[in-house]
Parts: C-alpha cells; sequence; structure tokens
C-alpha cells in the first residue's frame, strides 16, 4: 500500500503519460483528417486507411486520461471542465462526428461520401482547434481576460498545426509515391507554424506565470529544464533537413519525421508538466489538495500495474500486424 | 428557462439513452459475429463468411457511434453532477476506471485486427481477436452494471464526513442487486441483437436477396430470440423480487399501489394520479400482483403511502414498466411463432417476415423502457440513501447547458437518420454481392472481389 503523498504523484504521472500518448496518437490521426483532401481522389481513402485500424485505439487514451483525472482528482476534474464546459462540449460533439463520419463514409451511399469526407476533415479540424483551445485556457489559469483568450486562439492554432505536422509525418512512413511526396510538403508547411507556436508558446507561458518563471530559471531546475527547448530547436532543424531530402531510394529514413515529432511531442508536455507541477489547477490547486481516498487510488493502482503492460502488449502487436505501407482498407 | 437542474437532467438523460441504444447492439452481436467466424472455421462453408462479412460492417458502424458517444459521459460527471464524484467518487471512480483499463483497451486493442486484419493474420489469431472483443464489451458491461447498481443498492462503504469511502471492494462489487441487473441487461442485448439480426434478415428476403446467408442468419436469430425471450422474461421477475426486497418504492410505483393491500391486483392499463394518488381507468387482473411478487394471492404489497416524499413519480415509472413488459411478451409470441413457422415450412411468410422488420429495433424501445423504469425508480435519490439527484447538481449557467442540449438533441438526430438509413441501405445493396462463386468455395479466405463494400 503507498500513502497518499505518492499516490498523487504516481496517479498524475500515469495521467499525463495517458495525455502525452493521446496527444502522439490521436494527434496523428487527427492530423490525416484536417490534411484529407476533398476531391475525391484515391489519396483519400488511403490517408483513411492509414488511421482506420488505430483510432479507436487511440481516443481511448482520451477516455483513459479523462477518467484518471475524474477517477484520482475528482475535485480538480470539476474545476476544470466547468471553467471549459463550451469547449468542452465542441471537443465532444466534433470527436462524435468525426468518429461516426469515419465510418458512414464508407458504408453510405456513394453519393453521400463526400458529405461524410466532409464531415471527417471539419470534425477533427474544429476537435484539433479546441483542443488548443482548452490548453491555452488552462495554461492562462482560465482568466477570462483579452490576453487569455488570445492566447488561447493563438494555442488552438498551435495544436492543429502540430497535429498535421505529425499526421503528414505519418503519412510519410506509411504511404509512397505522389501521396508520399504530398505528405513531405504538407510537413513543409505544417512543421514551420508548428515550429512557430512552440516558440511562442515557450515564450509566453514563464513571461505570464511568475511561478513558471521562477521554475524555469532558477537553478538547479534551469540545468534539467533549459536544454528542453534547444534540443527542440535541433530537431526542428533535423526535421526540416530530412524533408527537404525525402522521399529517398529505397524509402531510406521515412520514419525519421514522425520519430523526431514523437521526441518533439514529448520534450514539449514534459516543459509543460514541468512548468505546473504540483498545481493541477495552475496556481489553485495542487494534485495533494484534491486525490481521492488512498484506499481507492490503491485498489485502481494495482489493477493499473497487472493491466498497463498487457495494454501495451497488445497495442504493439496490432501496430505490427499492420506494420508497413497501409494496403487498400478493407472489410475482408 | 428551465432551470440548471432539470435541463441536466435532460442532458444526462438524453446522453445515456442515446449512447445505451449502440452497446446494447454490440455486446450481443460480437458474439453473433464470433459464432459465425467459429463455425466458419469448423466447416469451411462460405455462408458463414458471407454473414460474418455482412454483420461485421454493421458491427463496426454501430460499434464506432458507441465509442464516439460514451466519451461524453466521462466529462460530464464533473461537468454537470460534481458532487456525485465528490460524494461518492472513491467508489464510482475506480469501478469507472476498470472498466476503461480492462474493458475499452481490449476492444479497441483488438477490433482493429477483428475488422481489417482477416488478410493479415492467422485465421485462428482472427477468430480469436473476435473472441476477445466479444469478451471485452461484455466485460464492459460488467463493471458498469456493478456501478449502477452499487447506486440503486449501496453496501461495502462507510460514510465519513459526509463521503463514501470504500470498505469491502468484494461488497460493493457484487452488491444484492448486481446479478439481477447484469443478467438481465445482457439478455437485453442479446434478444436486441437477435431482433436486429432476424429484421434485417427479413428485410433481404423481402427485397428478394434470396441468397443462402440471410436466411441462416434469419433462422439462428430467431432461435436465440425464441430462448433469450422466456428466459429475460424469468430474470425479469427474479429482478423484480430483489427490487422488493431493496427498493420497494419502486416496485410500488412499477404497480400503481398508493395504498399498501393485500391481494394487490395487476393492472394491465391505469391513469395514475399523483395529485389524487389514486388510479383512473384501472383494467386489473385482481391479486395478480401478490401473486408474482410474493407467491401467495393475498400477500401484501407496500404501497406509497409507506415513503411519502420518498418514492418517484408514479405515471413515467409505471407506464415504461408496461411497455417494457408489453413487448418483452410480444417478442416472446412473435419469435415462438416465427421459429415455429421456419422449422415446419423451412420459409416464413411475406407478411411474417414484414413483421420481424418492424421488429427490428424493438430490443431498443424494450431495454430504454427498462431503464427508465429503473432509473426513474431510483429518484430521488442518485445514490439510494446517500445523496440525492438534487444535491449532486452543478452550478453552471442554464443558459450555457441549454446551449449544450440543444446541440446534443440536434446532433443526434442526425446520426440516428444517417444510421438507420445506412443500415437499410446497406441490407438492400447486399443484393448485388453475388453469390458465392465456384473459385470461393475452394479458397474461401482470399478475397478478391472488387465489388465487397470498402471499409
Amino acid at each position: 500500500m503507498f500513502e497518499e503523498y505518492t499516490l498523487a504523484i504516481i496517479f498524475v504521472s500515469l495521467m499525463g503519460f495517458s495525455i502525452l500518448l493521446y496527444a502522439v496518437l490521436d494527434g496523428f490521426d487527427l492530423g490525416v483528417g484536417i490534411l484529407l483532401p476533398l476531391d475525391q481522389t484515391d489519396n483519400a481513402d488511403t490517408m483513411i486507411a492509414s488511421i482506420g485500424p488505430f483510432w479507436d485505439a487511440n481516443e481511448t487514451w482520451l477516455v483513459l486520461a479523462i477518467g484518471l483525472l475524474l477517477i484520482a482528482f475528482p475535485a480538480a476534474h470539476s474545476y476544470i471542465f466547468k471553467e471549459l464546459y463550451l469547449p468542452t462540449a465542441i471537443l465532444l460533439i466534433s470527436l462524435v462526428l468525426r468518429g461516426v463520419a469515419f465510418d458512414f463514409r464508407a458504408k453510405a451511399a456513394f453519393s453521400h461520401k463526400p458529405t461524410w469526407n466532409r464531415v471527417f476533415k471539419g470534425g477533427s479540424l474544429v476537435a484539433s482547434l479546441s483542443q488548443g483551445y482548452m490548453l491555452g485556457m488552462y495554461v492562462m489559469g482560465f482568466e477570462s481576460t483579452l490576453a487569455a483568450y488570445s492566447f488561447s486562439l493563438l494555442s488552438a492554432f498551435g495544436v492543429a498545426a502540430a497535429y498535421s505536422y505529425i499526421g503528414a509525418c505519418w503519412l510519410i512512413m506509411k504511404t509512397e509515391g505522389e501521396l508520399q511526396i504530398q505528405a513531405v510538403a504538407w510537413a513543409q508547411k505544417t512543421a514551420l507554424v508548428c515550429f512557430i507556436g512552440v516558440i511562442s508558446v515557450s515564450l509566453v507561458n514563464p513571461l505570464i506565470n511568475p511561478n513558471v518563471y521562477d521554475k524555469w530559471f532558477s537553478l538547479p531546475n534551469a540545468f534539467i529544464i533549459l536544454p528542453l527547448p534547444f534540443i527542440c530547436f535541433a530537431l526542428f532543424i533535423f526535421s526540416f533537413i530530412q524533408l527537404k531530402q525525402l522521399p529517398k531510394v529505397n524509402d531510406k529514413g521515412c520514419w525519421r519525421p514522425f520519430v523526431a515529432a514523437v521526441v518533439i511531442f514529448t520534450l514539449c508536455f514534459f516543459g509543460l508538466a514541468f512548468s505546473f507541477f504540483p498545481y493541477i489547477v495552475p496556481n489553485k490547486l495542487t494534485i495533494w489538495e484534491t486525490a481521492s481516498a488512498p484506499e481507492s487510488l490503491n485498489f485502481v493502482l494495482w489493477g493499473t500495474i497487472i493491466v498497463v503492460p498487457v495494454i501495451f502488449s497488445y497495442t504493439a502487436f496490432s501496430y505490427r500486424v499492420f506494420w508497413g505501407k497501409v494496403r487498400e482498407l478493407r472489410y475482408h | 428557462m428551465l432551470e440548471t437542474l432539470m435541463l441536466s437532467r435532460i442532458q444526462f438523460a438524453a446522453n445515456i439513452s442515446f449512447h445505451i441504444l449502440f452497446p446494447t447492439i454490440t455486446i450481443a452481436l460480437s458474439w453473433f459475429l464470433f459464432y459465425f467466424k467459429l463455425r466458419f472455421d469448423q466447416t469451411g462453408d462460405p455462408v458463414w463468411m458471407r454473414a460474418y462479412r455482412f454483420w461485421v460492417k454493421i458491427f463496426a458502424l454501430t460499434f464506432a457511434i458507441g465509442v464516439v458517444t460514451g466519451i461524453t459521459m466521462s466529462f460530464q460527471f464533473g461537468t454537470n453532477w460534481p458532487k456525485f464524484m465528490e460524494t461518492v467518487g472513491n467508489i464510482a471512480g475506480p469501478l469507472l476506471g476498470y472498466e476503461v483499463l480492462t474493458a475499452f483497451f481490449l476492444e479497441a486493442g483488438f477490433l482493429g485486427i477483428m475488422l481489417f486484419g482477416m488478410n493479415r493474420v492467422s485465421a485462428r489469431i482472427h477468430t480469436l481477436s473476435t473472441l476477445i472483443v466479444a469478451f471485452g464489451t461484455s466485460l464492459s458491461s460488467f463493471w458498469i452494471l456493478a456501478l449502477n447498481s452499487w447506486m440503486q443498492t449501496p453496501q461495502g462503504h462507510e460514510m465519513r464526513d459526509g463521503v463514501a469511502y470504500p470498505v469491502d471492494w468484494f461488497a460493493i462489487i457484487f452488491n444484492p442487486s448486481f446479478p439481477y441487473k447484469l443478467s438481465h441487461m445482457l439478455v437485453a442485448s442479446g434478444l436486441t441483437a437477435a431482433f436486429l439480426v432476424a429484421g434485417i434478415s427479413a428485410y433481404r428476403l423481402l427485397k428478394g436477396d434470396d441468397k443462402k446467408a440471410p436466411k441462416l442468419t434469419l433462422k439462428i436469430a430467431l432461435t436465440v430470440a425464441a430462448i433469450l425471450a422466456p428466459t429475460q422474461i424469468f430474470l425479469g421477475d427474479m429482478h423484480g423480487l430483489n427490487t422488493l426486497e431493496h427498493q420497494p418504492q419502486k416496485i410500488a410505483a412499477m404497480e400503481g399501489i398508493w395504498h399498501t393491500e393485500k391481494g394487490a391486483p395487476l393492472l394491465l392499463f391505469a391513469l395514475p394520479d399523483e395529485e389524487q394518488k389514486t388510479n383512473h381507468f384501472e383494467i386489473a387482473i385482481p391479486k395478480m400482483a401478490s401473486f408474482i411478487l410474493t407467491h401467495d394471492l393475498d400477500g401484501e404489497i407496500k404501497g406509497l403511502n409507506e415513503f411519502e416524499g420518498n418514492h418517484p413519480p408514479v405515471a413515467p415509472v409505471f407506464f415504461a414498466f408496461r411497455i417494457m413488459v408489453g413487448l418483452g411478451m410480444l417478442m416472446l409470441a412473435i419469435a415462438w411463432l416465427s421459429r415455429f413457422i421456419l422449422w415446419r415450412k423451412n420459409q416464413l411468410s411475406p407478411w411474417l417476415l414484414k413483421t420481424l422488420v418492424v421488429m427490428s429495433f424493438s430490443g431498443w424501445i424494450a431495454t430504454l423502457a427498462g431503464w427508465y423504469v429503473t432509473e426513474i425508480g431510483r429518484q430521488p435519490w442518485l445514490v439510494t440513501g446517500i445523496l440525492t439527484v438534487k444535491d449532486a447538481a452543478t452550478d453552471i449557467a442554464p443558459e450555457n447547458v441549454g446551449i449544450t442540449l440543444t446541440l446534443y438533441l440536434v446532433l443526434y438526430v442526425v446520426i440516428m437518420v444517417a444510421y438507420l438509413h445506412t443500415i437499410f441501405t446497406m441490407a438492400g445493396r447486399a443484393i448485388e454481392i453475388e453469390e458465392i462463386s465456384i473459385d470461393e468455395q475452394v479458397k474461401p479466405v482470399i478475397n478478391t472481389s472488387k465489388n465487397t463494400v470498402e471499409g
């Protein structure tokens, strides 16, 4: 049995881990949705096929992340989502629309397919924008000021660009030929927007939050945390160079931009997590103030320790089954 | 303008009612699919693969709607019912957590292989994936019903400073109403899926789709329905006895018994009058309610007068109960009649096929009616004896809840229209898929037909 102090840290780490996995995994499939062309080409089908077997499991990480927040820090869950009531509803509705469009586009009468493609693209875009907006409001401590709203809008576009970027990188890895070349072009454009977004969030965050500023620029934290933006910067440069050269002969290195993007996502996530820890509602509530009873958390924890490795193994199995370039997707 | 409490209740009811429709189908439909796939592996008869291919598409669509509409639930607990988690979060949280960890990931993880992986993995792994998805959906209902039944008949916890703390997890999960609720819901799912499969197969036959697959699925579905319909009535009766013991006020509302009486009649129809505390236009079988509930013609049943201010609104519970039971009886009659005729004549007349088409989604109505009985019947409590619905509500501005409620309702109408339209389009289009060719019978797994509907 763990005691309260440790349990809160364990659960906030688990939750953070789920959020990160969600951002990477649903990030790429939302991104593919945003990039979907509406001109009825086969490319659209191939793009959808590349995410078909995964999107459902990817979205489950969101359910787990929100579930962990609800289970382990119920007061924070209710605080955060009451503040973000309307953006949350928009996120949910767009996720619902996008999810059903994915299935309807393939099964409805042929004449309805373009409509469902539009719904899928629009739903993916609005879901990404609203997630970015919610992140922005969270970072700004849910203030109702012009600055907070402007920052959240910026963040909305930043997250949509980041998802499009990792989606384009995913397509470079999973496709070939004309679509792959197109994906490289998408990746180059979105990488630039994403790059600007990351820089502006990194600058604004410590400037508006004195606590964050102290954390980033005081020793010994600075030694650990200040390299993060520089590694990020280097990775962006690396990706730009790679994207210039892709696609190469024999498709060498087609996975590099995607892996770099995953690392960038991870670093950004750690930067943000480090900025706010141990607050779960910025500057208002800490993880210890909002944690559930230790007997409940212990009960969940033992299950988690057993189940999560199993989840990882069959998730890995599923990715291995669908490894390599995407083939035409059909129900057998 | 309605107040936040009422709007939140309508919104939650709308969300959960819409959501539950789709799992109700997929929980049992996944077991149908597993059976089809297993029979194909055993016999190599391509008709089983035809059945699998057709129904796996409907499964995929239904499952997707179930998943995405379910996500809304995990947000609403915090936004609209903050006191729920504050008061019983120590119990509800872990049960929901285990559902996500053990069931959601299992289903979602193997769904991809089940839907798209047939040519990428061995037949055995594919059948196993189908089995795991089926198991995952049933496991999911295990956890959700554990939480729901705990809210009806809580035990295994202690209250400290107005907050529930777990003491005995085994007692919490296996609370008094749990086995009845779980089995009643699983069989409801079985009946819903059976009538859907029967109805859509009948629709295909009516459209002149004279192939082996729809005939086979019709027969299987009717067999399942003919077995499950009486089982469900038996389980429902057991469930009722359990409710009489633990939540007598719910039974009193279901039966429309205003005053405690011995030898209470079974009301087939009545108009309950909440103000005068009586019923109008009663059509009743004397002493029957006492007989069913106490197995004694003169048994005493407690009336609503014993639970003044602590019982649910009578009319919705009373009518929902009659809709559920009435549909259950109708399903039993239709299932037995159709299965009997199919056995004697090996085919069904057009009017019987049409009846089955009409009954395609009858399971939905019966299941919803059943849930309304049990959930409205719990009022005014959210968690019996611990927290009322009123005390759990949020303080969000009513305008905001009004906006989101409107958006959800519009969304649900659109999805429902598209869903029904698509299912019947798919059923109508199945006729274009050619009858099994000779070479396919030799190599049943390989898929080369260009006109298979892509994913």
